[in-house]
């Protein structure tokens, strides 16, 4: 006992999510990705033995080399177990009596790198739903548990479990390999993979989970995601580029979005103090990275307008440069969310009147974020309908944060008046 | 002083856990650990992984070989650590910061080691 120092070591935080992502990947580069399921099983279990063993014997030197050989040994346990099942009691005979029998297993050691990227390619096959992809990145590219999932997609978990199956049951039926596709076809599915990163990206931004910590860490897997495919030359395009800036852009505003009593606080009246200027910084670069060649993609939009608001003083030059991209992106990747903060660059660039207008023209009833839009445009010249448009939203909110904020809006309205 | 033999059971076979939550769980372990080792009473220990863990019973129709030591309940960690401690009050405090028994149903069983003194 006299050599461990017992209670003072500390593991890594998320050591174990991050093993179990490089785990699970070399087991499947190994077995293939139609063992998807039992690599995850390898994956879990190891880290049941390392706390049988940990806690008492100290943390090992190297907790990553201990983990891979304990999944080396599993691994080659389970293909024994499967060989001798399938040669049946003849096989059985053979080995009892030492003729051959032995299961040959060369096993590469992990390359980490390469390894998630291929399996990051392969969760983004377009064979697969897209809800199916993200939630099976979250698993196996990010690590997470069944419940976590469950959290951050805001889904029950019988649902998750469901999901996760069926997207298992297609990559084996559909022979999905754990490869990096090459020229054209790496290009068309690098489409994939970054809307399913985006879509990470803002089920943390957006996310309805009141759980502040999942909604965070989302982002930050999404970011890593990204970043990994900056490192690959093939992988490094303008697009990937541009939704790494736009990702340090909304990240540098993580502080300042949420008060200390967990409410949202409104764009317009953020402590700018509390932005993070190293993201802002590295987003800049990102960007201008991004701008070669003559594709725009959305990510591009959406970056430059990100990168707008990343000024904290209100120019004329701002608002017009935010609309124009807005109305760009409106004509070729038209969205909701889109639509509405479009409508406050009208705003912003030429009066409640004119955005009233457009605003009205959307008539998307059922978003709660329409009708306080509304509210906001319609507070300077009626405050009655102002504030049925507030109570509009109310009824529409679906999470304690918008409750709050609708209320603390309702009440300073009445102050006003 | 007297050495005690704590043994923890723990019967939650059908949850899945998170890497995440493995962890957490290795941390309040360490601690726990931690916490006695800072007082000079933490003997040694291991965990008891219940893979492969069957009871050779003497039943009336001969020996009887069952799966895990009782079979019904679903165990998924078992451990246990040998202790310093003064009296058996002692031990059961020990026994009382275990985070397994966070989880209803699971249990630490202290036992005393015979010392072979004839004190005991």
């Amino acid at each position: 006992m006299a050599s461990i120092k017992m209670g003072t070591e500390q593991l890594v935080p998320h050591l174990f999510r991050t093993e179990f992502r490089k785990i699970t990947a070399m087991l499947c580069r190994n077995f293939g990705l139609e063992y998807l399921g039992d690599s995850e099983d390898i994956a879990s279990e190891c880290f049941l033995a390392a706390l049988e063993t940990w806690p008492y014997k100290g943390v090992p030197a190297n907790p990553s080399a201990w983990l891979f050989r304990v999944a080396k040994n599993k691994a080659i346990n389970r293909l024994r177990r499967e060989k001798s099942r399938r040669e049946g009691e003849e096989g059985e005979r053979r080995r009892e009596e030492g003729e051959g029998g032995e299961v040959e297993v060369y096993m590469e050691l992990p390359r980490v790198q390469d390894d998630e990227l291929r399996m990051l390619f392969a969760v983004c096959h377009p064979a697969l739903s897209a809800e199916s992809q993200v939630a099976l990145a979250l698993r196996v590219c990010c690590g997470f548990g069944i419940d976590e999932i469950a959290g951050a997609l805001l889904a029950g978990k019988e649902a998750v479990n469901k999901r996760l199956y069926r997207a298992k049951e297609k990559i084996r039926t559909e022979g999905i390999q754990l490869e990096l596709p090459e020229g054209a076809e790496l290009i068309n599915r690098l489409q994939n993979v970054l809307i399913t990163i985006y879509l990470l990206f803002t089920e943390g931004y957006y996310s309805e989970t009141n759980n502040e910590l999942i909604r965070e860490e989302l982002c930050f897997e999404a970011m890593r995601l990204a970043y990994s495919l900056t490192e690959l030359k093939e992988t490094n395009q303008p697009e990937v580029q541009a939704l790494m800036a736009l990702f340090c852009f909304h990240a540098s505003r993580f502080p300042a979005r949420k008060s200390a009593t967990g409410n949202w606080v409104l764009y317009s009246e953020q402590d700018t103090s509390l932005w993070n200027r190293e993201l802002i910084t590295k987003g800049a670069q990102y960007l201008h990275r991004a701008s070669v060649g003559q594709y725009v993609s959305r990510y591009h939009l959406e970056a430059a307008i990100a990168y707008w608001h990343t000024h904290q003083v209100d120019s004329p030059e701002k608002w017009e440069s935010i609309l124009e991209l807005y109305d760009q992106l409106m004509k070729q990747y038209p969205s909701q969310v889109a639509a509405l903060n479009r409508v406050y660059a009208v705003y912003k660039v030429h009066g409640s009147e004119l955005a009233i207008e457009s605003a009205e023209k959307l008539r998307l009833i059922k978003s709660p974020y329409y009708f306080m839009l509304l509210a906001e445009l319609y507070w300077e010249q009626d405050n009655l309908h102002a504030r049925i448009s507030l109570n509009k939203a109310l009824e529409l909110a679906k999470t304690d944060a918008d409750r709050n904020f609708i209320h603390k809006r309702l009440l300073s309205f009445n102050y006003e008046e | 002083m007297q050495e005690y033999l704590l043994i923890f059971r723990h019967e939650d076979g059908q949850k899945q856990a998170s890497p995440e939550q493995i962890q957490e769980w290795m941390k309040q372990t360490m601690d726990w650990i931690g916490t006695i080792a800072a007082k000079n009473k933490f003997v040694g220990g291991n965990g008891l992984p219940f893979e492969d863990a069957k009871v050779v019973r003497a039943a009336a129709e001969g020996l009887l070989v069952t799966n895990g030591p009782f079979g019904d309940i679903k165990e998924t960690l078992g451990g246990y650590i040998i202790v310093k401690a003064d009296s058996v009050e002692e031990a059961v405090e020990f026994a009382k910061g275990s985070p397994v028994l966070q989880g209803v149903g699971n249990s630490v069983e202290v036992r005393k080691i015979a010392s072979g003194d004839g004190i005991h």
